[in-house]
């Protein structure tokens, strides 16, 4: 019976996020937060696969006090277990660290078929921490699978490249980041909310996965998070009709140079 | 000039490589240090030249039959143990797909830090590389300075541009030979991706379809367009994802473009669209809704349906273009 443990961030609601005007400061305190899209998509894509072929499906979040609203909602959706990686000095770390970190609850976890995680998440894009955790696994990676099929230990993806589609196979135990399309994840209902609420949310801290502080220095430091300047002309072009419109913008495109170079 | 410290670039595709040359010359430059060029690859002897000649000190070629699909592993591992040997102090590599997770591997074996998509690099008084990337959706961005080395970035296609060649510089191609690491996947079919609209980044007018574009025949009229005024058409991602018209879409998460010229017809404008179209020369935005957030963004606003306004576009530039 497959085991999946799936990774998952609480994230801002980007289209919430707002900027002061002159100082180009984020406002994000009022903008709502929930599980980041993509790792939605995993959760979903695992929950799937144990409603078709059994086993388990535990999820994990690192992340302040807040996030277990996250892992309420993934307990919800379907998930069996859930754990909050919770600890001052797992806040602010760059990839290298949270990897590490991650690496290290899911060695504690104990044995498994495979991790899942969102190819990216909405708010920091980077997109890079499910190859360094495949790296602290040790286990074979496949990123951007739109479809996933678990067989007893080979797990087959499809996956999405610029220039090409691929069909890969790995044995398990293994790492598979999904893309949006794999699936449309459920909205869960109010039954399994409720049920839900009552699951035990397991929290682990640093000294629960036995990491050195120490160990956890970024290797990177963020100075600065400014909304972009967008200084845009924004000419308005009106007319009597399309034919007048179009023939403003037409003549407005090449005066800029823009067309019939 | 010392080469521990030294610029490294690499990507798999031989066009990105080049463009990561000419930021990576001018990293060499203010750090006093060598720029190398890796070049991986089976049969590769010839590109070796190309690379000096677009600003290259320096190429390690690992040319070995096995390396003729890329294959992250035997690309992390070859690329590793060059690391190793040859300690340098900056890595760029080109954010494809592959390069990205070739990128983060790389970082974790070197317990290094890795910035993905940077925009811009720079180096501080210090000599650390400063990255800066897009963030929140395109909301922000983000300045991050590294303080372990090697500094690893990545950099998005078409962020900077191919340095002219010069044909009479010198330079040293040296051939290594590496240990692979066995691969830890297999890659059991492929398949091509239509090549037609791949090259998006390069074309100096694109015609960008939304969510107001009614049926994919539509795409027909800004084709046209395109056409005429010597661009393509690219389209927003609900068009790839919910509609499934077309594999691929323009915006922060797809395709990053900086044309000339964009046109965003019956596109909206949600943030993410907006970053991944922000550095264009010029915007334009066609739409029924005067508060879609692209016309915030634009230098020249349409408000209309544009099943009028794109034929009328069309008629209005076939004249003006005659006539000029």
């Amino acid at each position: 019976m497959p085991r999946v443990i799936v990774c998952i961030k609480q994230a801002v609601d980007v289209t919430q996020i707002r900027a002061d005007p002159t100082t180009r400061q984020l406002i994000t305190a009022d903008a709502s937060r929930k599980i980041s899209d993509i790792d939605k998509n995993a959760l979903e894509e695992a929950v799937r696969m144990k409603e078709k072929q059994g086993g388990e499906v535990v999820v994990i979040t690192m992340g302040e006090d807040g996030a277990k609203t996250a892992l309420r909602e993934a307990l919800a959706i379907g998930a069996d277990r859930a754990y909050h990686l919770n600890d001052p000095s797992f806040q602010n770390n760059d990839t290298r660290v949270t990897s590490l970190i991650l690496g290290e609850a899911i060695r504690k976890l104990g044995p498994f078929d495979l991790v899942m995680c969102g190819e990216v998440t909405i708010d920091s894009f980077s997109g890079i921490t499910s190859q360094r955790l495949a790296e602290r696994l040790g286990v074979p990676l496949i990123m951007y699978a739109r479809s996933l099929k678990l067989d007893g230990d080979i797990v087959t993806a499809e996956r999405v490249l610029e220039d090409r589609n691929e069909t890969v196979k790995a044995k398990t135990p293994a790492l598979v980041t999904v893309i949006k399309g794999i699936n449309e994840p459920r909205i869960p209902s109010l039954m399994a909310i409720m049920k839900a609420s009552k699951k035990e949310i397991v929290i682990w801290n640093v000294e629960a996965l036995g990491l050195s502080k120490e160990k956890l220095v970024s290797t990177l430091e963020i100075t600065e998070v400014l909304a972009p300047k967008m200084e845009r002309r924004k000419i308005m072009i009106k007319g009597e009709n399309p034919a007048d419109i179009a023939s403003k913008l037409a003549k407005a495109l090449i005066q800029d140079g823009v067309v019939g170079k | 000039m010392s080469e521990v410290e030294g610029v490294w670039v690499f990507s798999e595709n031989a066009e990105l490589t080049l463009e990561l040359l000419s930021k990576g010359r001018e990293l060499a430059h203010k750090t006093q240090t060598r720029l190398t060029a890796l070049l991986l690859g089976s049969d590769i002897q010839g590109q070796a030249w190309q690379l000096i000649q677009h600003g290259a000190d320096k190429v390690l070629a690992v040319d070995n039959p096995r390396l003729k699909e890329f294959h992250a592993e035997l690309y992390l591992s070859a690329i590793v143990s060059l690391v190793n040997q040859h300690l340098p102090g900056i890595i760029l590599v080109a954010s494809t797909r592959r390069g990205k997770e070739l990128a983060a591997r790389l970082a974790t074996r070197l317990e290094t830090g890795c910035v993905p998509d940077c925009i811009k690099l720079d180096l501080n008084d210090q000599g650390n590389l400063v990255a800066e990337r897009v963030v929140y959706g395109g909301s922000a961005v983000a300045k991050i300075i590294f303080h372990a080395k090697p500094q690893i970035a990545t950099v998005p296609p078409g962020t900077f541009e191919k340095p002219t060649p010069n044909a009479d510089t010198t330079g040293q191609i040296v051939s290594v030979e590496v240990q692979f690491e066995e691969p830890k996947t297999e890659v059991a079919e492929a398949v091509q991706v239509e090549a037609s609209r791949l090259k998006i980044e390069e074309a100096q007018t694109v015609i960008c379809g939304g969510r107001g574009v009614e049926k994919k025949d539509d795409f027909k009229m800004l084709d046209e367009l395109a056409k005429l005024i010597g661009g393509q058409t690219g389209n927003t991602r609900p068009l790839s994802e919910d509609r499934k018209w077309f594999s691929e879409w323009v915006g922060l998460s797809g395709h990053k473009i900086r044309p000339e010229l964009y046109v965003g017809c019956g596109v909206s404008g949600v943030i993410q669209h907006v970053a991944g179209i922000r550095d264009s020369r010029v915007i334009v935005a066609i739409n029924k809704d005067p508060e879609a957030p692209l016309c915030e963004v634009a230098d020249y606003v349409v408000v209309g349906n544009l099943y009028e306004i794109v034929p009328a576009l069309i008629e209005a530039l076939k004249r003006e273009l005659k006539s000029a």
